[in-house]
């Protein structure tokens, strides 16, 4: 990353690793539990996630100064809430298919609490180059979740990835069904997810103890 | 240049302007877009109607394909021989039939007041179709759905969608293996129309009989599927008394 200072670049690689949103912070695993049954979804959720983190975080940034601090709460509320009607009737008029697959989560990413607690927590304090930075960073580490996530949920509750048949023919009894494979459907219902989302954690703390809190 | 950012008259004055900012931004785009989004949705209908009677650009029987946008109008017109609105007893041809909104009507008919009702007839291959369209309530949002009947009222395809169930699980109606199963069910149980019921563990997964008007729902989303049984069952009553003058069986 020549192109990035070295503090700069960390904006970018924390929250992939050891700063992590969603296994770290514990920010936004609301989405992360609701969506991720399908690998597509995750992806999807994860780019309008980094428009909108991105964009937002930078509104935010170039704002901060004249943000009365009474209000600032509805302030960044009003800044997501007018990125996400702006994707959505965008997405509605010139990537209709699009919009459709989208349907529900460009909504969702409204009550994303990663978007208020990057603005809250980063953006109002900093530039806008570095709070388009962390944006991007929190939602990247956001997204690669999701998609670890989506990944597993897919491949052990449908036996597919992206929908396309990885085990083969489960009805048709084909590929691995033949040998009396079964997909879980446990693997598809939110608290699988929330299992998947807890092994991370703790294969990432096993790796750095140096994340585990002290009692 | 310092600001007191603190003060309550900032506050407000921030409030106010930013709200007619926000307002205006939003406005000028609702404003500039409604045009193409509203195209959109109408040829998203028009797509809708063509697929459920069969007109469609499936290749094979794994995704979902509609006739594309830049010819779906043509194809309509094309297909589409006749829109009629059945209100009680009156039946009227009426071309832009397809833009009614069913949700209104349905609403309409629970009040007891007569609903104008929907039908399109199409014909393709020297076959008369029947289109007629469905709304009902899912799991958290509104279904639709458009179900295309021969004149023995057996199913010759279904189209469903859906504006926010979740995904992997009732979202999966608008999928080829849930709809393609509709296909061949008779919506007559002897002379009754009993509609199609989206069933659990009716021990034929791979719908091999197409008398018992079941089909297998999907695992995962029971109230999703029920509300497609209910949806069905509705604009079945709904549209029977019509029916019964186009069954020949």
């Amino acid at each position: 990353m020549a192109l990035l200072s070295k503090k700069d670049a960390n904006l970018i690689k924390d929250p992939l690793a050891d700063n992590n949103p969603i296994t770290i912070q514990v920010l936004g695993i609301c989405s992360a539990l609701a969506i991720t049954a399908e690998l597509k979804a995750s992806v999807v959720m994860a780019i309008a996630v980094m428009f909108v983190l991105g964009v937002g975080n930078v509104v935010i940034s170039a704002m901060r100064n004249i943000i009365p601090s009474k209000i600032r709460i509805i302030v960044q509320l009003i800044v997501v809430a007018t990125l996400v009607i702006v994707v959505d009737q965008v997405l509605k008029a010139f990537a209709y298919p699009l919009s459709k697959t989208l349907s529900v989560f460009v909504g969702l990413i409204i009550t994303n609490c990663i978007i208020m607690g990057r603005f809250e927590a980063f953006a109002l304090g900093n530039g806008l180059w570095r709070s388009f930075l962390d944006g991007i960073g929190n939602s990247l580490g956001y997204g690669i979740i999701l998609v670890i996530v989506g990944f597993f949920r897919e491949l052990l509750g449908s036996g597919t990835l992206f929908g396309y048949p990885v085990f083969g023919d489960p009805i048709e009894k084909t590929g691995l069904y033949a040998f009396g494979y079964e997909n879980n459907g446990f693997m598809i219902i939110p608290p699988a997810a929330l299992i998947v989302v807890g092994i991370i954690i703790w294969v990432q703390r096993t790796r750095n103890p140096a994340l585990v809190e002290e009692n | 240049m310092a600001i007191n950012t603190d003060k309550n008259v900032y506050t407000v004055v921030f409030a106010a302007v930013m709200v007619i900012v926000v307002g205006s931004i939003l406005a000028f785009l609702a404003t500039g877009l409604s045009g193409r989004i509203n195209e959109n949705m109408r040829f998203e209908k028009q797509q809708n109607i063509l697929y459920a009677m069969g007109v469609n650009e499936n290749v094979d029987e794994g995704s979902v394909n509609f006739v594309p946008t830049d010819v779906v109008e043509d194809e309509f017109s094309q297909y589409i021989t006749e829109q009629i609105v059945i209100k009680g007893d009156e039946v009227v041809d009426n071309s832009e039939a397809y833009l009614i909104d069913m949700k209104k009507q349905l609403a309409l008919a629970k009040k007891g007041e007569t609903p104008e009702l929907p039908l399109f007839i199409g014909e393709k291959d020297g076959k008369k179709f029947y289109v007629i369209p469905m709304y009902g309530k899912g799991l958290w949002d509104d279904i639709w759905g458009y179900i295309a009947l021969d004149n023995t009222m057996v199913v010759q395809g279904v189209f469903f969608d859906h504006k926010g169930e979740t995904p992997g699980l009732g979202a999966n109606i608008n999928q080829r293996y849930f709809m393609d199963d509709f296909s061949g069910e008779s919506i007559m149980s002897g002379t009754r129309y009993a509609g199609i019921n989206v069933a659990k563990g009716n021990n034929d997964p791979l719908n091999n009989n197409k008398e018992d008007n079941e089909v297998d729902a999907l695992a995962g989303a029971t109230i999703t599927g029920n509300g497609v049984s209910a949806m069905i069952k509705e604009t079945v009553n709904l549209y029977k008394d019509y029916l019964k003058t186009i069954r020949t069986n």
